[in-house]
């Protein structure tokens, strides 16, 4: 691997110390994860067994209404339901049955458990247990919490991707599996990198469709593509599979390093590597440049979101010239994360969890060029006068590997450079 | 257990963020787990709030829940009080804190803080958004207001805007200028607006402008009978209700009924030469009571519509919609379920809707125009420039609002005269709503035994239509087509005619002219 990127800093943030804060928490609970998921699974349906509330935060979380018969709803529980769990059990059935009927489509079915469901102890396992056994073999039915008490925002697509892994048939083959539910443009570039590379069998995880459900066994080699699958990651292991560590494929340098590992472990040749990657890298190189005139010397603070933050703090110093001031995630799980902060150069506070009123009073202390926050607090801190840059669209938008990478770069230079055009425009906001 | 797509109304703690959002020096300290933030991004992102909504939610997690949820709660109230210092708080449970049975009501009255500490009970698994609001506003101003020396001149709260109101922001606007013209001052908006302080002045005032039933119907009824204040029943969205309005406050206030209706255009507009082609529109609306109430009127009495069916989500109106509905001789869909709503839209066939964000979408799959005249709200429904429903330039915008998803006057009749032209055809849509023009597809010849499958006979009570009947009818235009349709089975039914031929079409056609 030749190097364009700076040299690895000195002392990176892996033992740096952690700011672990327990406090209100201004993140989305892990049934979000529903909106990209139900997209990406075209025969599963996500059955939340939940409240009003849960209805009320995937239709508002959606932004825009996915009116075209979603592939995901809401059991809303009511007064009865609380009053017997024998009760909720069989109208649960009854909605799993009338919904099936109605959805003939369907091959996999999630049950998804929220904080009231989880409260009462209503038994989703086996409730799925028992309606795979009603659906066989047409559905298979499985379940995960996507509940706040339990998940933050990201941690519901690891739940349902852990969920998947003990039912994934067995198998002796050496393979790359690629795990993390990505966009289709992202996962077909990988992909096509990887076939010219020579690294085969390729499959991913989630796939579209359950017919084309990977196998997995020892000699599963996994790479993932994003850093919150920790239960995942946890479950293939226990599956015989190897997680390969490794950067996360954000920007030039951390595509290049993703995909280096993957090419040592299927014995890619230097010079296959070079001329498969070469081309692609200086196009991600050329189009992170112009982003970063507008990012370079400006200091970032991250509000924890997604835990993306740590890669993308990475990327942001390492490759667009940022400073970070804080870098703060819902959950920081070293094994996992760990090369990216080895790359990470020491200075910003590593922050675990939140107290989002304390964490306002360093953000507002520290006065960051760009700070990065989910959408309940972006307009209050621009009104402040303040530049953000609004945290879910990094989950909602293709910003993995090499052609993404100038894009990646292009939505934190976007605000900035709003500001800049619209300097000469007064008013109160 | 009731599978839901999609909602009209959220649980009523966002009922109660609506109010306590809106007013200031209020706070509201919520048990509820990480996740319940997602609500603040509604007044930040749709509304486009420049503060935080003052809520602190004492994010109690799993781990939590075998030990102190209740201590944590005490942490999150002292908290929120040394930092904020508002005037009074609000407390209360989420869905998930109404299980776990903390009683952070309880605990409150219990926590000497010297400010009005108000509990809210707002049952999550029986009651809605709306509820939450009404409810939440009767509790402040329970607690809080208290008769007073009325003002020297006449002077009249606001009750009921809230957030995310539909047009909120405007309407108070207008209401507060009708008022000026009669010489009435205002003397408290409340909630928007409002804080604690103010709440505490609203006995000042000689009577209450009920702006919106929903939020605030049952503090204006305690304040008339503990604060002796008449409210106001007149919602004026539209001319008729607007001048009836004005009579109504006159009355109350004892005062001339003096309107400058100078700024109203809305009159003439509906009956210049224009708009003979509204005439008999067939439409119809869903949204929350009052809306759909005032607009019933409107599209009838100043529109010249034909209202085909009517309805609303929140069933706490329900008696006042079905009376509405009786006097417009249509049935009333009382319904907070989406899928029944687009049900009832695609059996009646209307030619607009008028309806909320939630029609707009059925209107988009179904291909029938439709207008937001309600709440649930997008953040369209927060347009930069004024914009009212109520009181005279209220009538102004909602002509315009009415007219605009239309295909207009001229451009109706030369669909009608060049139906087949293939850039300007029926699936086009109306030419002044951009999007990519569609070229007409030019449909295949049916099959012979597809044919004869229709002409075969039919089942008791079918109706079938016969191939050149079904291709008669594909040459009127998009926007009548349903009606045609509707009109032309519902006559074979009447007539006992099994198959509908290009004659019985034109006999329909004959037996509905108007």
């Amino acid at each position: 691997m030749t190097g364009f990127t700076p040299a690895p800093p000195a002392a990176g943030c892996r033992n740096a110390p952690v700011l672990k804060e327990r406090g209100q928490r201004e993140v989305f609970c892990g049934l979000t994860g529903i909106i990209w998921l139900h997209r990406k699974m075209q025969d599963a349906f996500f059955l939340v067994v939940g409240s009003r509330t849960c209805a009320h935060l995937l239709q508002s979380a959606a932004g825009v209404m996915i009116f075209a018969e979603p592939r995901f709803g809401t059991a809303i529980l009511e007064e009865k339901d609380l009053a017997g769990l024998a009760d909720a059990n069989a109208e649960l059935d009854r909605e799993v049955d009338r919904l099936l009927a109605r959805r003939p489509d369907i091959k996999q079915l999630f049950l998804v458990g929220s904080c009231p469901s989880e409260v009462i102890k209503l038994d989703l396992h086996r409730a799925a247990e028992r309606l795979t056994e009603r659906h066989a073999p047409h559905v298979r039915v499985m379940n995960y919490s996507g509940s706040g008490i339990e998940t933050t925002f990201t941690e519901g697509e690891d739940a349902c991707l852990a969920t998947m892994v003990p039912t994934l048939p067995k198998t002796d083959e050496r393979q790359l599996l690629m795990v993390g539910a990505l966009p289709d443009v992202v996962e077909d570039q990988a992909l096509s990198l990887l076939a010219e590379m020579g690294v085969a069998p390729v499959r991913c995880l989630p796939a579209h469709r359950a017919a084309e459900a990977p196998g997995v066994g020892a000699n599963t080699v996994v790479a993932l593509t994003q850093p919150f699958l920790n239960e995942t990651a946890a479950g293939l292991e226990r599956r015989g599979a190897r997680i390969l560590p490794a950067p996360f494929p954000f920007g030039e340098e951390g595509t290049t390093a993703w995909l280096w590992a993957v090419a040592q472990e299927f014995g890619v040749s230097p010079e296959t590597f070079a001329k498969v990657t070469d081309a692609p890298r200086a196009r991600a190189r050329k189009a992170i440049a112009a982003a970063a005139e507008t990012l370079g010397g400006k200091s970032i603070f991250f509000f924890p979101d997604s835990q993306l933050e740590i890669p993308l703090a990475r990327f942001l110093t390492r490759e667009c010239g940022m400073t970070a001031v804080e870098v703060g995630a819902p959950f920081i799980n070293k094994q996992i994360v760990g090369p990216d902060l080895d790359l990470l150069a020491e200075g910003p506070v590593i922050a675990e969890g939140q107290d989002v009123d304390l964490q306002l009073d360093r953000c507002r202390a520290a006065r960051p060029d760009l700070t990065v926050c989910g959408l309940g607090l972006a307009n209050p801190l621009e009104s402040e006068g303040m530049t953000t840059k609004w945290a879910i669209e990094l989950v909602f938008t293709p910003v993995h590997f090499y052609e993404q990478a100038g894009d990646l770069a292009g939505l934190f230079a976007r605000p900035l450079r709003r500001r800049a055009i619209l300097a000469g425009l007064e008013g109160a906001a | 257990m009731k599978l839901t797509v999609w909602t009209y109304e959220g649980p009523p703690h966002v009922g109660a963020m609506r109010v306590a959002t809106a007013m200031k020096g209020l706070h509201y300290v919520l048990h509820a787990p990480q996740g319940d933030t997602y609500a603040d991004l509604l007044f930040t992102m749709i509304e486009r709030r420049n503060h935080r909504p003052p809520v602190s939610y004492t994010t109690f997690q799993a781990r939590d829940l075998g030990e102190d949820t209740a201590n944590l709660f005490k942490t999150s109230l002292h908290d929120a009080f040394d930092r904020f210092k508002p005037q009074a708080m609000i407390v209360g449970s989420s869905c998930t804190a109404e299980l776990i049975q903390d009683d952070p009501e309880g605990m409150a009255a219990t926590m000497d803080l010297g400010i009005p500490v108000i509990p809210l009970e707002l049952p999550s698994y029986q009651r809605k958004e709306n509820f939450g609001s009404d409810e939440t506003f009767y509790q402040i101003v329970k607690a809080i207001a208290r008769p007073i020396e009325r003002t020297a001149h006449v002077s009249a709260n606001l009750i009921g805007p809230v957030g995310l109101g539909f047009r909120h922001r405007d309407d108070i606007v207008e209401v507060t200028a009708l008022l000026e013209e009669m010489g009435i001052s205002v003397n408290v908006v409340a909630p928007m607006g409002a804080a604690p302080a103010d709440i505490a002045r609203m006995g000042a005032a000689h009577f209450n402008v009920l702006m919106y039933p929903e939020h605030a119907e049952t503090a204006a009824r305690w304040m008339e009978k503990n604060l002796g204040q008449p409210f106001t029943k007149t919602v004026p969205i539209g001319v008729g209700a607007t001048r009836d309005f004005i009579a109504e406050v006159a009355g109350i206030a004892g005062v001339q009924p003096k309107a400058d209706d100078a700024r109203l255009r809305m009159p003439w507009y509906s009956q210049s030469v224009d708009s003979t082609y509204l005439t008999g529109k067939r439409v119809f609306l869903f949204g929350d009571a009052t809306h759909v109430k005032a607009m019933a009127r409107v599209a009838r009495d100043e529109m010249g519509f034909e209202v085909v069916g009517l309805g609303c989500y929140n069933r706490e109106f329900a008696r006042e919609i079905r009376k509405l509905a009786k006097e417009f001789g249509v049935e009333a869909l009382i319904s907070d379920d989406y899928l029944e709503v687009e049900k009832a839209i695609e059996d009646l066939a209307p030619e607009m809707i008028l309806g909320t964000q939630m029609e707009r979408h059925i209107g988009k799959r179904l291909g029938i125009p439709c207008a937001v005249i309600s709440a649930p709200v997008h953040v369209q429904d927060f347009p930069a420039r004024y914009s009212p429903q109520m009181g005279w330039e209220g009538a102004n915008v909602i002509f315009d609002t009415l007219v605009h998803p239309l295909v207009m006057g001229l451009e109706e009749h030369l669909l009608h005269m060049f139906r087949e032209d293939f850039e300007f055809h029926d699936d086009a849509g109306a030419s002044h709503h951009g999007g990519a023009a569609k070229a007409r597809t030019v449909e295949a010849e049916p099959e012979a035994d597809q044919e004869a499958a229709a002409v075969g006979a039919p089942a008791e009570g079918e109706i079938v239509w016969l191939s050149p009947a079904e291709k008669e009818l594909k040459k009127i235009p998009f926007f009548v087509r349903g009606k045609a349709k509707r009109n032309t089975e519902k006559f074979a039914l009447e007539k006992g005619v099994h198959e509908i031929s290009v004659e019985t079409l034109y006999e329909a056609k004959a037996h509905y002219a108007r």
